[in-house]
């Protein structure tokens, strides 16, 4: 490249490049080389003990789980003991008293094999619970954000009237911020008088439908993942419509030729050109599906029941609100690994499938 | 039927389907706007009607009075605006000048700082939020302190509750030197060798040819930060305590937290959005075609 300027000013590559550098070591290395560290220590905010190198005790803590098998109760003629709920079983204290290995175990997850009940202890099971939130939040938000960005951006490229009026206010969210989100969409999914079930009652004539969004465990998880669709599918809409633009309109006019119709060309031409932009979209959703943290901070502080605690809001809470540095760090480090590991899969599918 | 008509006709569900969507992407925001200026018997008896959404003949300023009277409004608005508007500029400069450094000049170590500059977009600020804590706990602050001597410049420990400890961090952005990096590689080489066979300096190629060039990227990445550095409520949330230096989105939330009022919550969220609207609004042109133009569609 002959327009680079040559090595006759050192002072001036500093000059430039200096102070960006800098700060990124500051503000993004020096933290992740510090959390590192603090992973092997028992290190608080602000602590009277001086901080201790602890091993690998942090990432005991947060990782350890043992799985193990429930028998239900039976009587003395070996009969399953049954109640209203069903099956009986032994509650975790008795189980945990017959075994010895599990002193600072409690159940992270469970579920029915038979006649017996597969139990996964943790000795954190709250990081087990919003590692598997987490998973679920993106797997909701993921299909809904991308497809509803993607329908968008095909509605404004098309020679409508009105288009530029309509991205603009498909976008509009995007620059409202989470916490007002969080706010305005607490009032319309309130259960009695909240315009999601009102809507709900009036499209299905049904005046007892509508379930607690916010309430319930079942119903918090995906209503967060709607609200957060709403606030940000206007950002992969321009990312999309400028995907969309850059397809050239000779394909499509080749496609007519050869007399495909609207589906074909959308399968044959539109998504084959948009595919960089698709695992761009993707990758970018599911980074912020993975650090979900305000819209449960504001809405449902993790519950009910931990039904919304994520991993991020669990660092928090235990880095932030306990002081707890060295285990928020480690926290905080898994789930960086599991990020990488999660766009690097999604990458590597992403070129398999261009392969084929 | 003639070929106008057919195609209106054909036209007509795409246009429903799109004022349809424009409806669910406006109407919270619309109610938030709408019951802003109604009390809330208002806001509760108008909740199945239209009015929800469009301020009705009884609308009043009350409730903006209000949050004004009971809360420290003005302070959040003014520190987060001094501390967007900081990131902004500041972010802008150092984001632009690595980015020209990396087009525009040689040295060792350009290809390696380029590629980390690229990984570290992928990098979730929820990932370094604990760590940084921990770590502006320690770093020094000068101030004017009071010693046995009279007054001299000492240095305290720690950078909580204060502004720079909610701009320092946020000014160096990788996705913002990227977006610039693109720009400045796509300007054609002949502005450069002009400005320097007039004898033009980095400096002065930087500053009179480069920068005024790239008012697109200029506006993009001023959206991009103003937007982060208006809606943070992570970090705050965790480096300040006390009111004097808190920004408007945990102001918000503890209001949110506090007042049993919706038109006043409403009121509020309003004051904390239309700043942000505004900025998209006068920027949206440059915006929208920055994000098309970018290399971020591959």
């Amino acid at each position: 490249m002959k327009t680079l300027l040559g090595r006759d000013y050192p002072l001036a590559v500093g000059g430039f490049a200096g102070p960006a550098l800098i700060l990124f070591a500051a503000f993004i290395l020096a933290p992740l080389l510090l959390a590192a560290a603090a992973t092997f220590t028992n290190h608080r905010l602000v602590s009277p003990e001086p901080t201790r190198y602890v091993g690998l005790d942090n990432y005991k803590r947060l990782l350890a789980l043992q799985v193990l098998t429930v028998e239900p109760l039976r009587d003395a003629a070996g009969a399953v003991l049954r109640d209203e709920d069903g099956m009986r079983f032994p509650t975790w204290r008795q189980t945990r008293g017959a075994r010895p290995e599990l002193v600072g175990y409690r159940p992270a997850w469970q579920f029915g094999l038979g006649e017996r009940r597969v139990v996964l202890a943790a000795t954190d099971p709250l990081f087990y619970r919003s590692l598997i939130n987490t998973f679920l939040f993106a797997l909701l938000v993921l299909p809904l954000q991308c497809g509803v960005a993607l329908g968008l951006a095909l509605l404004v490229n098309q020679r409508i009237a009105g288009r530029i009026f309509f991205r603009t206010v498909y976008f509009a969210p995007v620059v409202t911020s989470m916490v007002v989100a969080s706010i305005v969409w607490s009032f319309m999914l309130n259960t009695d008088r909240g315009m999601i079930n009102e809507l709900l009652r009036a499209l299905t004539g049904d005046a007892n439908i509508g379930p607690d969004w916010l309430g319930e465990s079942h119903y918090a998880l995906p209503a967060i993942a709607i609200m957060s669709a709403w606030q940000g599918a206007g950002f992969q809409m321009l990312v999309f419509l400028a995907g969309l633009q850059s397809i050239s309109p000779e394909l499509y006019e080749a496609a007519t030729l050869m007399g495909a119709n609207a589906w074909q060309r959308f399968v044959h031409v539109t998504l084959p050109g948009l595919r960089n932009t698709i695992v761009f979209v993707m990758v970018s959703t599911m980074l912020m599906a993975f650090g979900l943290f305000t819209q449960v901070d504001v809405m449902t502080a993790g519950g009910p029941l931990d039904s919304t605690t994520t991993v991020v809001y669990h660092a928090v809470r235990s880095g932030f609100k306990q002081q707890d540095i060295g285990y928020g760090s480690t926290i905080t480090l898994v789930f960086f690994g599991i990020v990488l590991l999660a766009s690097a899969l999604q990458r590597f599918m992403a070129s398999k499938g261009a392969d084929q | 039927m003639n070929a106008f008509l057919r195609k209106a006709l054909l036209r007509a569900p795409l246009f429903i389907l799109m004022g349809l969507l424009g409806l669910v992407f406006a109407a919270p925001l619309l109610f938030m706007f709408a019951s802003s200026f109604k009390h809330d018997e208002a806001i509760f008896s108008d909740l199945s009607s239209w009015s929800s959404y469009v301020p009705d003949v009884g609308w009043s300023m009350a409730n903006y009075a209000a949050i004004f009277e009971r809360s420290n409004l003005p302070l959040f608005l003014f520190n987060s605006t001094l501390i967007a508007l900081a990131v902004v500029v500041g972010g802008i400069l150092v984001n632009s000048m690595l980015a020209f450094s990396l087009s525009r000049m040689r040295w060792r170590g350009r290809g390696a700082v380029l590629s980390v500059v690229v990984a570290m977009m992928i990098i979730p600020f929820e990932v370094i939020a604990i760590p940084l804590l921990s770590l502006v706990a320690r770093l020094p602050w000068p101030g004017i302190e009071q010693g046995a001597l009279g007054w001299h410049l000492g240095w305290h420990i720690g950078w909580f509750n204060s502004l720079h400890v909610q701009i320092i961090p946020f000014l160096a952005n990788a996705f913002c030197v990227f977006l610039f990096y693109q720009f400045f590689r796509d300007i054609p080489p002949e502005l450069d060798e002009a400005a320097k066979m007039d004898g033009a300096g980095p400096w002065a190629l930087f500053f009179r040819i480069i920068l005024p060039n790239s008012r697109p990227v200029i506006a993009t990445a001023a959206i991009v930060l103003f937007i982060a550095a208006w809606n943070q409520y992570l970090w705050p949330i965790m480096v300040v305590q006390g009111e004097a230096a808190r920004p408007v989105q945990p102001g918000i939330q503890q209001f949110f937290g506090r007042s049993n009022s919706w038109g006043q919550i409403m009121a509020y969220a309003s004051v904390v959005t239309l700043p942000v609207l505004a900025v998209f609004l006068a920027f949206q042109r440059q915006f929208v075609a920055s994000v098309a133009g970018s290399g971020i569609k591959g």
